[in-house]
């Protein structure tokens, strides 16, 4: 793989709307060749970054840059860069075909690429129809569509998957695994973790405009989530106390089950054998990614659901 | 794709704003109605007029065949070119567009530049087609004892292509103030004002304040390109667009430097 194709780095991005800091001295890079998940709360300035990227918001202050060079010099925008902004980022009086045609002609790229990329994203029927008539799944689709007109370097998908139907979702997902295994950069955001959780490898974590986490999804799972172990016994009391003497913590939880925290499931079995306790269930689960996420980004939610504002 | 590609020019963008304008039909139903409208109120005004030639002294006191034919059309027809000037910048705001036409083309000012192009030269050709076919229908509709004018005959040929030119700047006018006020709405009601509303209130003025005000308004001094004779209290014809011209380009540059240095 080449070190120049595709490479995203932001430094220090600031910007501000009026009295809102939309993002706040924000700086990671973004590589090629793997899936890069954008996450953060709605509100955490995802979409205000990915528009920084592409020129259309102006940062207060900082840098980005694609290979080095600000997005806005490419010589070939499209190549450089696909976005997949909002997925009515188009005029429904022009048909597919046409949307697609007016972008192609403007950087210069064949007019066959305009079939292609119809056929990729499976709107070869519906391309000469006016785009008003649309779905939203359809909408999505010619917005990923004119993303990929330039086979650019870097793709960048803002909440791709919002509005789309399972069989959408799926495809969604294969395309980006796709085109990372083809060595584009691929940068999606999300404020759903279990979504990244299937898709990125890597992850950004963004919370009221700051940078939380950047890392492997590996390493984001491993440190945020808190193991713990189900454990069901008609003799959970005395079961309670052997933990609690091997230094875990048992909770009973609202289904009457005992939570366990601090010990792992072989250690609970070999300590209810030994004492002679019956168990009907001895089950390890793992925090849920969402619970991990909603931890860590917590104190950057503006709004809490409850109205209070955060700390 | 490994097709070796070029850099991007101007030419390529005015190609996509090309297609862009071709491709959507509320180009051709709102030329439709500014033709229709321009050609077809000379037309009705001139018959009109023709048929009461001899029994209205009204009509045939100070009778100009030329603004009879030209007068009623550009006067409906301008405000119809302002707003398709307005429309053709503002459907890229009101659709999302804008975001999708400057991620492929971040050099902002070469996008807009390539679509006042092509508008332009579109509304450049129907202008001028109203105007001469105001005159030839008016003219042909102007019968009996009512004395039609001719092409050849002194000022009729300015007056008549200065129509298409008036209109084409009246429709670059709705573009540049589209691009400053990125709204449909506020883009009209700026040109209504300007052409109407603006000069109706300095009537209301004392004459020694209405008078120049009336005489440098910029749609006013650019209206004299289609004057046959020159009003003592009115600027020369081609001096008068002129001004009307500076102050478009004007505008249009303020709108280009904004549109450079605001979010879009």
């Amino acid at each position: 793989m080449f070190n120049d194709v595709g490479v995203l780095e932001a430094r220090n991005l600031t910007k501000r709307y009026g009295a809102t800091l939309a993002v706040d001295d924000l700086s990671f890079d973004v590589k090629p060749g793997i899936v890069t998940g954008f996450l953060g709360p709605n509100g955490a300035g995802k979409t205000t970054t990915m528009r920084m990227i592409l020129g259309l918001d102006r940062p207060d202050r900082g840098t980005v840059t694609i290979d080095g060079h600000p997005f806005r010099d490419a010589p070939v925008p499209l190549r450089e860069v696909g976005a997949l902004l909002d997925p009515k980022a188009f005029h429904g009086g022009r048909s597919a075909y046409n949307h697609l045609l007016c972008l192609a002609q403007s950087n210069h790229l064949p007019r066959s690429r305009v079939d292609e990329v119809l056929a990729t994203v499976g709107l070869e029927t519906a391309a000469r129809r006016r785009a008003q008539a649309f779905s939203l799944g359809m909408g999505q689709r010619l917005g990923i569509a004119a993303a990929l007109l330039g086979d650019p370097k870097v793709l960048m998908f803002d909440e791709p998957v919002n509005g789309l139907d399972p069989e959408g979702i799926a495809w969604v997902r294969r395309l980006m695994r796709d085109l990372a295994s083809l060595g584009r950069t691929v940068f999606v955001s999300s404020h759903l973790m279990s979504e990244m959780a299937l898709t990125a490898d890597h992850v950004i974590v963004i919370g009221r405009g700051r940078l939380i986490r950047n890392e492997s999804t590996r390493e984001f799972i491993e440190s945020s989530s808190h193991a713990s172990v189900v454990v069901r016994s008609p003799a959970a009391d005395r079961l309670a106390s052997l933990v609690a003497e091997k230094g875990g913590t048992a909770t009973a939880d609202n289904t009457g089950a005992m939570v366990v925290v601090g010990l792992d499931a072989p250690q609970i079995g070999e300590l209810a054998a030994a004492a002679g306790i019956v168990l009907h269930e001895l089950a390890p689960q793992r925090a849920s990614l969402e619970q991990a996420f909603m931890e860590l980004t917590q104190e950057s939610v503006e709004f809490h659901a409850s109205g209070r504002v955060a700390q | 794709m490994t097709a070796p590609t070029r850099p991007y020019r101007f030419g390529d963008v005015i190609l996509s704003e090309w297609t862009k304008f071709r491709s959507v039909r509320s180009t051709y139903w709102t030329f439709a109605v500014a033709i229709v409208l321009g050609i077809g109120l000379s037309a009705l005004v001139s018959g009109i007029s023709a048929n009461h030639y001899h029994t209205d002294p009204t009509i045939r006191f100070g009778w100009n065949p030329v603004q009879r034919s030209l007068r009623p059309g550009w006067f409906l027809a301008q405000l119809a070119f302002a707003v398709l000037g307005v429309m053709t910048v503002t459907s890229e705001y009101s659709t999302g567009m804008i975001r999708t036409s400057l991620a492929a083309v971040p050099k902002r000012t070469r996008m807009i530049l390539a679509k006042i192009l092509v508008f332009g030269v579109a509304a450049l050709i129907v202008g001028e087609g109203i105007g001469f076919a105001a005159f030839a229908l008016g003219q042909a509709l102007i019968h009996g004892e009512a004395p039609s004018a001719s092409l050849g005959q002194h000022n009729v040929l300015r007056v008549v292509v200065g129509t298409g030119l008036y209109l084409l700047f009246m429709g670059l006018l709705g573009s540049a103030l589209a691009i400053l006020l990125r709204h449909a709405a506020a883009g009209i009601a700026f040109v209504v004002g300007i052409l109407f509303i603006l000069p109706g209130i300095a009537q209301a003025l004392p004459t020694s304040w209405s008078q120049p005000i009336e005489k440098y308004w910029p749609t006013n001094a650019g209206q004299q390109l289609m004057a046959t004779h020159r009003d003592p209290h009115t600027l020369p014809a081609w001096a008068g667009f002129g001004e009307f011209a500076v102050f478009v380009v004007i505008v249009a540059v303020v709108a280009v430097i904004l549109l450079e240095r605001r979010d879009a």
